[in-house]
């Protein structure tokens, strides 16, 4: 037993498998402890915002504390990390179209080529060749250029409580800057908000938690089915063998999947919790368990040492659970392994036909990839909605089938490459 | 020897027939074959390897049932139709298997096996000290030591220590009938001799019926009052052990000993 243990430890694939592992459930457990806020919060109007770093506007200029950075400095790099470098070029071709030489105009030189496009420019000047539309084009550029040398500050007005006339309040300087600090709503989306204007990374990691719990709860319902129906029908047999590998036929005739969504549908949207879902998973997914514990118990039942032990006088549950148990323990992990990870797989493929578990409540990895479907972020090109969800499933299911594969060649060791 | 001839039947069996398999692909491993063992005998079966042996074994020892043809156990109809009435009929017939490395639940501990003989005798009651003490007897029985035994895996053992603790098993469940399933050919040569004898002490020590099953005709002369030689799931010659391996009748016979050149050179012929 120990020396098994030592062996499965030493295994590369099932240590690869259950790092892996290991690391998810740390993260969904951590997380809500450093990220109380509730999955399911709207934090943002709107959808589908980027990744990034979100700052308040309304709190940004009522931040206690402005720091006034009164440094040209300051405004020329401001200015110089504004103007693109597309921008330089198209105000260079100008230039050069105007007149001046192109060899005194540098795009680098910040300061230089703004004076030179201050002192030139002129929206009324026709320069043969050129577009109506690339003219427009200049004096939009233009436009954005004078409002970015502009030097003068918005000025924010409040309503007079009596009166009703507008008044002066402050005045938001374009060298203002407010240390990120100050702000009381900043707000890291590393991978931005989805459809309803939920926090996705959030979302996420609870997703992550409830579709292993339903994948555990699945497995544990189909292997504790499968191994009772098992165990009961390949040592006994008669007639709740026939019964069990009736049912097993059954259920490889009609594909599993085909019966979770005629179940899924028939119990109804308004019942369907993340639970129930997994209760009906197990409940489909044990003739396979029950099928191959029970050819495992007939190639045993006829062992010697089990011949002994009725010799030794022990009654059929004793021998079931010391003589037979033990021997297909090793096995029914695996299997168990691959239940948990077939069950996060229904749980998904059934959410997505928007059959998993009802919407208020949970997210699951499914719903996520329901949503994101939905409201079509892969045709608008919003990945992190939805690129982010299968990641996380196919790293669970790989690190499931890596601890898998790895315990197959600790206990078949032909297997062994 | 004719004295034995003359104790009460103990186990017989009339047309007894075993069929493995369905339809076409059929195996007839015993076929209808009669016999009756005598109390207090040693009963040798001897054949080849595939000949039905350990088939009939398992038999009678209740572990497989017969396609057809009924056993007779103390001249009664045996009735193993549940559980319950097995573990009776087991109190009273015990077998010692030919593999001792696949006869052990490798999970168990040897304490366990022999605790179970114990409690099966109807000690589970006694008191722990008790308990070891009778383990002790049973290993110094067969000159193991239970301080070496206690705490260790059948596996951690030697074959020839996991049969002779087979045979402290017997000596703790003093059965009726003991069933010998080739008990020494997976064992190393040098076990060999020391297992057969404490076989024979054992069965003199409890005065049970053994029913030694071997391939090798020259050992079941060694130790048999009666012998059946079995051929392709069939007795084909019985008889007592002189009658059968010195005046063989049957060419299948001849050959089995001719095949064992030695009885002839290592026996002394001049009892004929
Ligand atoms: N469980 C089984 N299923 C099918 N055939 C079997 C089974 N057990 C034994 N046999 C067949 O029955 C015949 C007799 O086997 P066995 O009784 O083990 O012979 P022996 O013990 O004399 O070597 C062999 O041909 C063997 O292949
Ligand atoms: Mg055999």
């Amino acid at each position: 037993m120990k020396h098994t243990l030592r062996q499965v430890a030493r295994s590369g694939k099932f240590m690869a498998g259950f790092i892996i592992f290991v690391a998810i459930l740390l993260i969904v457990i951590i997380y809500p402890l450093l990220v109380p806020d509730p999955p399911l919060q709207i934090i943002a109007q709107g959808t589908f915002f980027p990744p990034g770093i979100y700052v308040n506007t309304y709190d940004s200029i009522n931040a206690p504390t402005t720091y006034t950075l009164h440094l040209d400095d300051a405004a020329a790099k401001r200015v110089a990390s504004k103007l693109s470098q597309e921008n330089r070029t198209e105000m260079k071709n100008w230039l050069v179209a105007a007149g001046l030489p192109a060899d005194e105009i540098d795009t680098a030189d910040t300061e230089q080529l703004l004076n030179q496009w201050g002192s030139h420019y002129d929206p009324r000047l026709q320069i043969p060749g050129m577009t109506l539309a690339k003219s427009r084009a200049y004096q939009r550029l233009n436009a954005s250029i004078q409002g970015l040398l502009s030097t003068e500050g918005a000025i924010i007005a409040s309503r007079a409580a009596d009166t009703g006339a507008l008044q002066a309040g402050r005045e938001v300087k374009q060298t203002d800057y407010v240390n990120i600090r100050e702000v009381a709503n900043v707000r890291f989306l590393p991978l931005g908000t989805d459809n309803f204007g939920r926090d996705v990374l959030t979302e996420l990691v609870r997703a992550t938690g409830v579709s292993l719990q339903i994948g555990l709860v699945a497995g544990i319902i189909a292997t504790l089915i499968g191994l009772t129906l098992g165990l009961a029908a390949g040592y006994i047999g008669g007639l709740l063998d026939d019964f069990t590998m009736f049912i097993t036929n059954l259920f490889t005739v009609i594909p599993t999947f085909v019966l979770l969504i005629l179940i899924s549908f028939s119990i109804g949207q308004d019942k369907r919790g993340a639970f129930t879902i997994a209760t009906v998973i197990g409940l489909t997914a044990w003739p396979w368990t029950a099928r191959s514990v029970r050819a495992q118990v007939i190639s045993l039942r006829n062992r010697d040492h089990v011949n002994l032990s009725k010799l030794s006088g022990h009654s059929i549950p004793h021998i079931i659970l010391n003589d037979i148990l033990p021997y297909v323990a090793s096995y029914v992990v695996m299997a168990f392994i691959l239940q948990i990870s077939s069950g996060i797989l229904q749980e998904a493929g059934l959410a997505i036909l928007g059959l998993g578990p009802r919407t208020t409540e949970v997210p699951t990895l499914g719903l996520m990839m329901n949503w994101a479907m939905i409201y079509q972020a892969h045709i608008l090109e919003k990945w992190w909605a939805y690129l982010p969800v299968l990641m996380t499933i196919a790293l669970i299911t790989f690190s499931m089938n890596l601890m898998n594969t790895g315990l197959d060649q600790v206990f078949n060791p032909a297997l062994r490459d | 020897m004719d004295a034995p001839r003359k104790s009460k039947p103990c186990l017989s069996g009339v047309g007894l027939t075993k069929v493995f398999g369905l339809g076409r692909r059929t195996t007839v491993a015993v076929d209808h074959v009669d016999f009756e063992f005598r109390e207090g005998e040693v009963i040798s079966i001897v054949g080849e390897s595939g000949s039905g042996k350990t088939t009939l074994a398992k038999m009678l020892l209740g572990l497989i049932n017969p396609t057809e043809g009924e056993v007779y156990f103390q001249g009664q109809k045996r009735d193993i139709s549940s559980h319950r009435k097995r573990q009776e009929y087991w109190k009273n017939i015990q077998a010692i298997f030919q593999d001792p490395f696949s006869a052990y639940n490798i999970f168990n501990k040897i304490d366990t096996v022999l605790l179970d003989c114990i409690h099966m005798r109807g000690g589970r009651g006694l008191p722990r000290a008790k308990k070891i003490e009778l383990m002790t007897e049973a290993c110094g029985f067969v000159n193991l030591k239970f301080e070496e035994m206690t705490n260790k895996y059948p596996f951690e053992l030697s074959g020839g220590q996991m049969q002779r603790l087979m045979i402290a098993r017997i000596f703790l469940l003093k059965p009726k009938i003991l069933l010998a399933d080739e008990p020494t050919s997976m064992i190393d040569a040098c076990s060999r001799a020391t297992i057969l004898d404490y076989l024979m002490k054992l069965r003199d020590e409890v005065g049970m019926t053994l029913i030694f099953i071997t391939h090798d005709i020259g050992l079941a002369y060694y130790v048999s009052d009666t012998v059946y030689i079995m051929e392709h799931g069939r007795f084909v010659e019985s008889g007592t052990a002189d009658r059968v391996i010195l005046h063989p009748q049957e060419p299948y016979t001849k050959r089995l000993i001719s095949d064992v050149p030695k009885i002839y050179e290592e026996w002394d012929l001049s009892t004929v």
